[in-house]
């Protein structure tokens, strides 16, 4: 008796849970798998700051932000998204010009625009501008897309991206022609044309090396033998390896990392902190690491599928493959799969501004959901 | 006709999920993949890395070398190292930066001035590496330091050599002085070799001999603990400590004789000049002062921003190296050579007879070039005129052999050109020329090159500039008849280890020869002449020498004086007064020692200028200063 009365009660909360999720525009699933992966996050970087309390404060207050900012987005209504995108597309182009005559220097690369009070990079914004403006030109179009509409796609990406890429900023560059290619790929790009890029590309590659900054060519060397520069170009890999590697199957235990605590580990709280996952939780910790962002991927995708338009479609698809690709590159750059790149692990990595686009596409990819499905849910 | 499609709607949901389902699968295929590394990383490879780990554990430390020593060609030491205290930073254990370094500065261990340079430096280098932040501490900070210790982390007190110059202010534009390693040296340094040491040679021999000074730095691995201190003995099992042996540098064995040197800056104290002397037979510099000079003591030590501005501030600027990088005009220091100019193109001969009326004009114009004697030096030969530094003379000759022969001969000589002394930071001059003069203008008019310029370089005025350093070899021109070499300060490097010497061997410079070679006689005659003949400009300083001296007084304007004014010393400012020049070598018949001498606003070479030549000149070859 009384524990039906229980049971009914908790019902009663789930119920209630849901409809506030509903009426605010959130997709339950998703927040779980986005709050579970950020607060591990938050948990290792607390250990990864070391005695910097301050740095893990305000990435909590930063994520405090991101939640806002994405229940904010959460409630802008579809068509206006879609309405939004070429708008979007030009100020961030106009931006990235701006940076580019008039940027700050930091790190030795220009990226920054001071617009008073913040300072910013317009090349975040691009990250959902490109995806949103290839979506909004295909969804005009019939799919799959002809030969004609890919080549304009493709001037899309490319122009945000060379200016990107001039900063220099390789990974940001690389993020964002990942998201708008995800774009045209997933409203069908024949597979031949696929087949032909990537033949193009690779015979671009030589091309592509004459035009890299002398640091990147040697991020890529150094990859293909670390140990040649163990005190310069190759000291990261080699130090996150024998982080990772040291760590074993269940770790060496939370803020007991020696790798990362001494100071071993270059950048541990930033692009690095995957190794300090790996050296204090072991295996376990990234293998429930990976699956969680494998929920937030599959959920996006899911969520993608039920949209009832190809705007929303397009552009909810790239968003988690995209985020995909973060989570590919850093993990891959950390463990030595890849080579170095500026890419944060996203949810995890210390850092403001690639946190707050992180959840902002969030926030776009619940309000394309919530509006009306094709499918019945 | 264009086929026109329109949107299928279902088409379209078709196509996006097939390709959701294909990227699905690539998504789940790479996260096995990520997965699998962690594996092969974390279970397969495990064993490796926990190795690898526990030998990060031991951190480098560096094993500074020793830097060569300095000795003068007597074998005094001018520049060693002693053992001294210096207060060295750790990046990576010395918690907030900004709060160590605001600690050390509220101790007085750092100048508050100093903390953004010290702070640069640290980021710098890389975290694990100790990074000198202050160089040899007195016994009074050393004591304030070990009281407060615990308040700053990743700060130790290391015993290391530091560069000393026991000669203190003598020498110190040759020698040169260490001193921290900036940013801007970062950029061009090696810093491997550096691992350990703190500073680098920035000027004079130390910088333009760094690399053979410094040798190469090695480092000793140590064991530390969980917070990055050292520990001696660790239970279980320790990986191999590497180590490597430092080099040391090798010594230097200069041509300077610093007691010399002493003599020149004494006799030339209180004034603002340059005195280079140097050995015809070989090129050895064995004098080489730039007045005022400074302690280099101070940089090596570390010397502070307020102590650096106010040397670098100072209108005596006791930094600049006047023998390397000041440019004068020659004056009438010049008036032999161009004598021998005259002879070797045949249109003067030794007795040929000119009358010196106080002045003299060009053809068709009025201007009058005056001579410094207003009231003319009478009926002039060759001798007279170098004797008596008759102007007119000299206005005459460089006028009848035009600025083309002039140019030609003085750029041969090595006017215009750096000398190539073996430190850096020397500069060319200006040897005037039409050319030269196209390139140096912008404005059409300034560009014509005008008769009178080539007169007054017959008195070594106009556009002519020549560094101390270029005076004293075209002086060993004369003294070696056409056979100079180029001046050098280091004489040979010795290996402190095996004891193996380098010789530098003497580089003749591009060697003149004389249609006649009588001619070098009827200039060194008429040089002798300076300092002993009747009305001799030098007689006064030479007086009482145990040996002959040929030399050539000058002075070089610094204000021009109006066509009809008259120059009146007392009335000009110090700072615009003429330049007192005194070339001279001894003795005449076989010089063992040529020198320059430039003083500053010193007015007449024969007063200013030659009594300075003239104690360098006995102090080497009536005393022996060596």
């Amino acid at each position: 008796m009384y524990e039906e009365l229980a049971a009914s009660r908790t019902r009663r909360t789930v119920t209630a849970t849901a409809r506030l999720m509903r009426a605010l525009h959130l997709d339950g699933m998703l927040l779980s798998g986005v709050a579970a992966v950020g607060f591990f996050g938050l948990f290792v970087l607390y250990s990864a700051a070391g005695d910097n309390t301050v740095l893990w404060f305000s990435q909590v207050a930063r994520f405090g932000i991101g939640v806002a900012v994405m229940i904010a987005i959460a409630q802008v209504p579809d068509h206006f998204i879609r309405m939004v995108a070429p708008i979007a597309y030009v100020i961030g182009l106009v931006l990235l010009v701006l940076v580019m005559l008039a940027g700050d220097v930091g790190k030795g690369a220009q990226r920054w625009l001071d617009v008073g009070i913040v300072r910013f990079q317009p090349s975040e914004i691009m990250k959902l501008a490109v995806p949103m403006m290839c979506a909004w030109y295909l969804h005009q179009r019939p799919l799959p897309p002809s030969l004609w509409n890919v080549a304009a796609v493709l001037m899309m990406i490319l122009i945000p991206v060379l200016l990107i890429a001039e900063q220099p900023d390789l990974g940001t560059a690389l993020l964002v022609v990942a998201a708008g290619l995800f774009v045209v790929v997933l409203g069908g790009l024949p597979w031949t044309y696929l087949l032909g890029g990537v033949v193009v590309a690779g015979a671009a590659v030589p091309l592509v090396w004459s035009l890299l900054h002398e640091y990147q060519r040697q991020r890529i060397l150094t990859l293909l033998d670390p140990q040649s520069d163990p005190l310069g170009a190759g000291y990261h890999i080699i130090q996150s390896q024998i982080a990772i590697g040291s760590g074993g199957v269940f770790g060496k235990g939370w803020t007991n990392g020696s790798q990362a605590q001494l100071e071993f580990l270059p950048e541990r709280s930033t692009d690095f902190i995957y190794a300090v996952i790996g050296e204090e939780f072991g295996l376990l910790g990234l293998i429930a690491l990976l699956a969680g962002y494998l929920f937030i991927v599959g959920r996006g995708l899911y969520m993608a599928a039920q949209c009832r338009d190809a705007y929303a479609r397009l552009l909810s698809g790239s968003i988690a493959l995209t985020f995909f690709v973060y989570v590919f590159v850093n993990a891959g750059m950390v463990t030595g799969l890849l080579p170095v790149v500026g890419v944060p692990l996203p949810l995890v990595s210390y850092g403001g501004t690639s946190l707050v686009t992180l959840m902002a596409a969030f926030g776009i990819l619940m309000s394309l959901h919530s509006g009306r499905k094709l499918l019945g849910s | 006709m264009r086929r026109v499609r329109i949107k299928d709607e279902h088409l379209e949901q078709r196509i996006f999920l097939q390709r959701s389902a294909v990227a699905a699968f690539i998504v789940l295929g790479l996260m096995l993949l990520l997965a699998g590394r962690a594996v092969w990383l974390q279970v397969l490879q495990h064993e490796l890395y926990a190795g690898k780990s526990q030998d990060n554990r031991a951190h480098p430390e560096p094993l500074p070398p020793n830097r060569g020593i300095i000795y003068d060609r007597a074998s005094r030491v001018v520049a060693e190292n002693t053992p001294a205290y210096q207060l060295e930073l750790v990046r990576e254990q010395a918690g907030d930066l900004d709060t160590t370094l605001a600690q050390l500065a509220l101790l007085g261990l750092l100048e508050q001035d100093d903390l953004e340079r010290v702070r640069q430096l640290v980021l710098s280098r890389r975290s694990f590496e100790p990074v000198p932040i202050r160089l040899q501490l007195d016994d009074e900070r050393v004591a304030r330091y070990a009281v407060h210790r615990h308040e700053l982390p990743g700060v130790s007190l290391e015993t290391r050599m530091a560069r000393h110059y026991p000669f203190g202010a003598i020498g110190a534009h040759a020698l040169g002085y260490v001193s921290t390693i900036s940013e801007d040296d970062l950029a061009r340094l090696d810093m491997e070799r550096y691992f350990g040491t703190g500073v680098v040679g920035k000027t004079g021999i130390e910088r333009a001999y760094e690399d053979e000074l410094l040798g190469s730095g090695g480092y000793r691995e140590v064991l530390v603990n969980a917070e990055g201190r050292r520990v001696d003995v660790q239970d279980g099992k320790v990986g191999q400590l590497r180590s490597r042996q430092p080099h040391a540098g090798r010594d230097l064995r200069l041509a300077l004789d610093i007691e010399l040197q002493r003599v020149a800056e004494e006799a030339m104290a209180g004034r603002r000049g340059a005195v280079v002397a140097i050995d015809p037979s070989n090129g050895d510099v064995l004098v080489l002062a730039s007045l005022p000079s400074f302690d280099p003591n101070g940089f090596a030590r570390g010397i502070s921003r307020r102590d650096y501005l106010a040397l670098t501030e100072d209108p005596d600027q006791p930094l600049f190296n006047r023998v390397l990088r000041g440019t004068y005009p020659p004056g009438s220091t010049i008036k032999p050579i161009m004598a021998l100019a005259g002879l070797e193109y045949d249109v003067v001969r030794p007795q040929d007879k000119f009358f010196c009326p106080g002045h003299f004009s060009l053809p068709r114009s009025r201007h009058r070039f005056r001579d410094w004697r207003r009231e003319g030096h009478g009926s002039m030969n060759m001798r007279n005129a170098v004797m008596q530094s008759c102007d007119v003379y000299f206005y005459r000759l460089a006028n009848t052999l035009g600025i083309e022969r002039i140019h030609d001969i003085m750029s041969r000589i090595g006017f215009g050109a750096p000398t190539g002394i073996d430190i850096g930071g020397e500069r060319g001059g200006i040897m005037p020329s039409p050319q030269w003069k196209k390139t140096a203008f912008s404005g059409r008019e300034q560009q014509v090159w005008f008769p009178g310029e080539t007169v007054i370089l017959g008195i070594g005025q106009g556009y002519w500039a020549a560094t101390p350093l270029q005076l004293a070899t075209a002086t060993a021109l004369l003294a070696t008849r056409g056979r100079h070499y180029r001046p050098r300060l280091v004489r040979a490097l010795v290996d402190p280890v095996t004891g193996a010497v380098e010789e530098r061997t003497p580089q003749l410079l591009p060697p003149i020869e004389l249609k006649d070679q009588a001619n070098w006689e009827v200039i060194v005659d008429a040089m002798v002449a300076v300092t002993s003949g009747p009305r001799g400009t030098a007689v006064r300083a030479s007086r009482g020498a145990l040996y002959s001296i040929a030399g050539k007084t000058g002075t070089a304007q610094v204000y021009t004086v109006g066509q009809t004014e008259n120059y009146d010393e007392k009335k000009i400012a110090e700072r615009l007064r003429d330049h007192a020049l005194f070339v001279a070598f001894a003795p005449a018949e076989a010089p063992k020692l040529v020198i320059a001498v430039l003083v500053e606003n010193g007015g007449h070479g024969s007063s200013a200028a030659a009594p300075i030549a003239r104690a360098v000149f006995d102090a080497y070859l009536v005393r022996g200063a060596s």
